[in-house]
């Protein structure tokens, strides 16, 4: 693996893979314990530092990083240097002269990990930038549909919602496909970037005809502000068209789950009996995070010396 | 990605056979004996748990030795000490290994670490810290195929299948049928040429 | 002072001298001697006409830090050129006969290159109302192209009304042609780059419809018009288009479009966000087409010095904007001379006769730029070794910021002299000043 987790499309099978069976082990050597702690990064500090506020994937970060002994460092833009106009570059060099082993990025650019990454020694990994990538996120997505499904070879993922704007749609697009899924974007045209076309999916405009189809439904949160940018004309016409209700849920196949990397808008792109059904993952998700992240910072930090 | 898991004797060296196949079945079935004489009343406890990755199969024969002479069935188990190492910023990362335990797991039992070979005792300490996470046995031994010398840590074997004076310079290679095809213990001569 | 130029091939035609005397060539010919002239020996060297670029920003007033007047100046002797026109975008904006000439000044004091302010169209750029543009054109500066650089003249009907009122001054508006309803947040070009990289995209249709727009009012009003940095290939299309209906439209390329493309966009390194941005393969192709069959009139620099806090940052936050005087004449021997689309007098054409046409730089006298390597003519000309090749080194700019895309890169070309009125500005490719 490289030195960085910087974007999903980095990923090669056997390195993804690598992730996806060190958190299952890692999964497996936690299970049914009382101490959930692992010395394995005993000494090494982990940075988390969050440009945007984002409670859940910090917590998902800092836990990992602590069930495996490392020290953690939570440098939140907001009441610090930087939200005095300090530079990013300058944040790093600090956090490089503190001996940050790793920085958990979170960032409103895209791009921004690719930056710091080549101000820093230690290891990069991207926790969502901007509209681009959010790695993790998408690895433990993969994680979740094989541990649900078996596999991920030929099964049929249906990514639905503002797929313009999210980073957890393009960082899925690359990594299910390269783990060899099928995947498919399902949004109005207006939440599709141009250029979508030379992706490795299929697009639809219609959810109906592709959810009898699918193994798993990702619904991607939408917010109702787009409207006033003229992407939808209504929140209840995107609901309409692109929700997903007990109705659509009932025409997918058996064994097919719900999924959806929140936080949920109910009533929006997804109804509250549907997030609380026997075929939603979205709790499991959130534990999930957890496993794979702490496969991502052993793999990347385990055996690095600086 | 991941550190390879024993580099493959591509480099040059001189081999010699420690042990041949025949030697290997005979030491195991020695080590069941003295499993059993020295467990005593308290068989039925005896939990055999291997260090992936040869001493996961080395487990199971001893296992299974062990039901045979004495028509008691004894719980495996496996535990991984990757996560445990203190030395993996030189060893590099290397993929995980299952970590299974018997379903009573290993409270109040009597747990026999086994490893292929017992070099610095680092795996050991590293097995040992695994396990205090895992359960509170009544008491840990251990056994190990070949005992070669060069401790780093106050760590002993309780059960030895041979005894193997080496340089520090040699290499002691444990080859079993489970993960490598052929029963055999061999002994090389490393970076003595250089 | 008088200088004998010995062996040069002028528009890369056969070896002859040129001597230079009283800011004019005196003479060309075979084995010229003069006494008391200073020899400067041209042997392989190509002589072209001094550069004149249309499209330079020398950040002073306001941002000295980036680059100054007499910094930018240097960067442009060293880079050929002879006159460059100053773009408006300062602060305070050129706006007034008041800054225009202020910059004027600047330029004559540092005597490197001879500085032609830009002024702006619209009272701060804000595409609001009229600037003074008849003060400006009347002011010491002699103003002649009007942009708002930076920023488009958006609105149609105060584009249309700075189109016919700059007939009267003999000018010209040069447009930066980007919708802006429809570039808002943009950040790179539109396509499968932008859609993998997540970053907001600069459509082309963007830039197209203005200039669509744009050549249809000058056509209307019977005006001339000058398009900033084109950087599509539907754009090339609309002008070979309007070109061939006869309406008076002028445009420019810059040496960045035709060499690099948006695949630079994938390493996030502001160095190489821009605007407009870099585009495909395909744009570069149909831009270095165009200006070989002269659709696109002249190479313009677009030399947009940044400081290093303005660049090394976030791609989103970073401002736009490359430097270009010092490369650019490398950069069109890579692209359209080693290639074989353009020939030295092409060179000559596209970045010397025609950006000092557009201008109004070419008239009679000792002040004209863009005039033929003749005697009488004003002695403004540089000396062009094609044969070197060096990798640019950003440390070692003249320019004041280092926001080079080319840092790395080996180029062809290195002039070794330039010569303003018979003085010179370069000589062994080293500043004299």
């Amino acid at each position: 693996m490289k030195r960085h987790l910087l974007e999903a499309a980095d990923l090669d099978r056997a390195d993804a893979t690598l992730v996806l069976d060190t958190a299952a082990q890692i999964d497996q050597a936690l299970a049914g314990r009382e101490v959930k702690k692992l010395p394995t990064l005993r000494g090494r500090t982990v940075v988390n530092l969050f440009y945007e506020d984002s409670t859940r994937t910090r917590i998902s970060f800092e836990l990992a990083a602590k069930r495996l002994s490392a020290d953690v460092i939570n440098f939140s833009a907001k009441g610090s240097s930087v939200s005095k106009g300090e530079s990013l570059k300058d944040t790093a060099l600090t956090l490089e002269a503190m001996g940050a082993d790793a920085i958990v990025v979170r960032h409103s650019a895209s791009g921004a990990p690719h930056r710091l990454a080549n101000w820093v020694r230690g290891s990069v990994v991207n926790a969502g930038d901007g509209t681009h990538e959010h790695p993790t996120q998408a690895l433990l997505d993969a994680y979740t549909i094989r541990h649900r499904l078996g596999r991920l070879d030929g099964v049929r993922v249906a990514i639905v919602g503002d797929v313009l704007h999210s980073r957890v749609a393009r960082s899925n697009v690359w990594l299910l496909t390269t783990l060899g899924a099928e995947v498919t974007l399902v949004a109005p045209p207006t939440l599709l970037p141009v250029g979508v076309g030379s992706w490795p999916v299929g697009v639809s405009y219609d959810l109906d005809a592709v959810l009898p189809k699918a193994d798993a439904v990702m619904m991607l949160r939408v917010q109702a502000e787009r409207m006033n940018a003229s992407f939808f004309p209504s929140a209840r016409e995107y609901s309409r068209r692109y929700g997903l209700d007990a109705r659509r849920m009932a025409a997918l196949p058996d064994e097919a789950i719900v999924m959806h990397p929140g936080p949920m808008n109910r009533g929006m792109e997804i109804a509250a009996d549907v997030a609380d059904s026997v075929r939603s993952t979205i709790v499991e998700q959130v534990g999930n995070g957890v496993s794979v992240r702490m496969a991502v910072l052993y793999l990347l930090l385990g055996g690095s010396t600086r | 990605m991941a550190g390879s898991p024993e580099p493959a004797a591509s480099r040059t060296s001189t081999a010699g056979v420690l042990l041949a196949p025949a030697d290997v079945a005979r030491v195991v079935d020695r080590m069941a004996h003295q499993l059993i004489e020295k467990a005593g009343e308290q068989l039925p406890d005896l939990v055999l748990v291997g260090i992936p990755t040869r001493g996961a199969p080395l487990a199971r024969r001893l296992a299974a030795r062990v039901a045979a002479f004495s028509g008691t069935a004894v719980d495996v188990g496996t535990v991984d000490i990757t996560l445990y190492r203190d030395d993996l910023r030189m060893r590099g990362v290397r993929a995980l290994e299952d970590t299974v335990l018997p379903a009573q797991g290993i409270d109040g039992r009597l747990v026999v670490l086994v490893d292929d070979v017992l070099f610095s005792g680092r795996s050991v300490r590293a097995a040992l810290d695994a396990l205090r996470d895992l359960g509170r046995p009544r008491t840990v031994q251990l056994a190990v195929l070949v005992d070669r010398g060069h401790r780093e840590l106050p760590i002993r074997a309780d059960y030895v299948g041979k005894n193997v004076p080496t340089s520090r310079a040699q290499q002691v290679r444990v080859h079993l049928a489970e993960t490598d095809g052929t029963d055999e213990v061999l002994v090389t001569e490393e970076g003595s040429r250089a | 002072m008088t200088y004998l130029i010995k062996g040069a091939r002028v528009l890369g035609g056969d070896p002859a001298d040129l001597l230079l005397a009283d800011g004019r060539i005196a003479a060309i010919g075979d084995r010229l001697s003069a006494t008391g002239a200073t020899v400067v020996d041209a042997g392989g060297l190509v002589a072209l006409p001094g550069l004149v670029d249309l499209h330079t920003h020398l950040r002073e007033p306001g941002r000295e830090d980036a680059e100054t007047v007499e910094t930018g100046s240097r960067a442009a002797a060293l880079g050929g050129f002879t006159a460059v026109h100053a773009m408006a975008n300062t602060d305070p904006v050129a706006d007034t006969a008041g800054v225009v000439e202020q910059v004027w000044r600047l330029g004559r004091q540092a005597g490197l290159v001879d500085v032609v302010p830009v002024g702006a169209v619209t009272v701060g750029l804000r595409g609001e109302r009229l600037a003074e543009l008849g003060a400006m054109a009347d002011s010491a500066a002699r103003v002649r192209v009007f942009s708002d650089d930076g920023h488009c003249v958006a609105d149609p009907a105060l584009m249309r009304r700075a189109l016919e009122y700059v007939k009267a001054l003999d000018g010209v508006v040069a447009q930066h042609a980007e919708e802006p309803r429809l570039t808002a947040g943009a950040q790179m070009n539109e396509g499968h780059r932008s859609a993998r990289l997540g970053l907001t995209g600069w459509p082309a249709a963007a830039e197209e419809a203005v200039i669509a727009r744009d050549v249809l009012l000058a056509q209307h009003v019977g005006a001339r018009l000058h398009v900033c940095h084109v950087s599509t290939a539907g754009s090339v299309e609309i002008l070979r288009w309007a070109k061939s209906r006869g309406v008076q439209v002028t445009a420019e390329v810059t040496p960045h479009h035709l060499l690099l493309t948006e695949a630079c966009a994938e390493t996030y390194d502001p160095v190489f966000k821009v605007n407009p941005p870099l585009r495909t393969d395909a744009d570069v192709e149909a831009l270095r087409a165009g200006l070989a069959d002269g659709t696109i009139d002249a190479v313009a620099t677009d030399h947009a010095p940044h400081a290093v806090e303005d660049k090394e940052s976030e791609w989103a936050q970073a401002r736009p904007g490359m430097l270009g005087l010092e490369q650019a004449l490398s950069i069109v021997v890579e692209t359209l001379v080693e290639p074989g689309l353009l020939d030295w007098a092409g060179v000559a054409d596209r970045m010397s006769v025609r950006p000092a046409a557009i201008g109004r730089l070419d008239g009679r006298g000792l002040q004209a730029h863009g005039r033929p390597l003749a005697p009488g003519e004003p002695a403004n000309l540089l000396l062009l070794d094609p044969a070197a090749r060096a990798t640019v080194d950003p440390a070692a700019l003249a320019s004041r910021s280092r926001n080079s895309p080319y840092a790395g890169r080996e180029l062809p070309g290195r002039v070794v002299a330039t010569f303003l009125r018979g003085v010179p500005t370069v000589l062994d490719g080293k500043a004299v000043r």
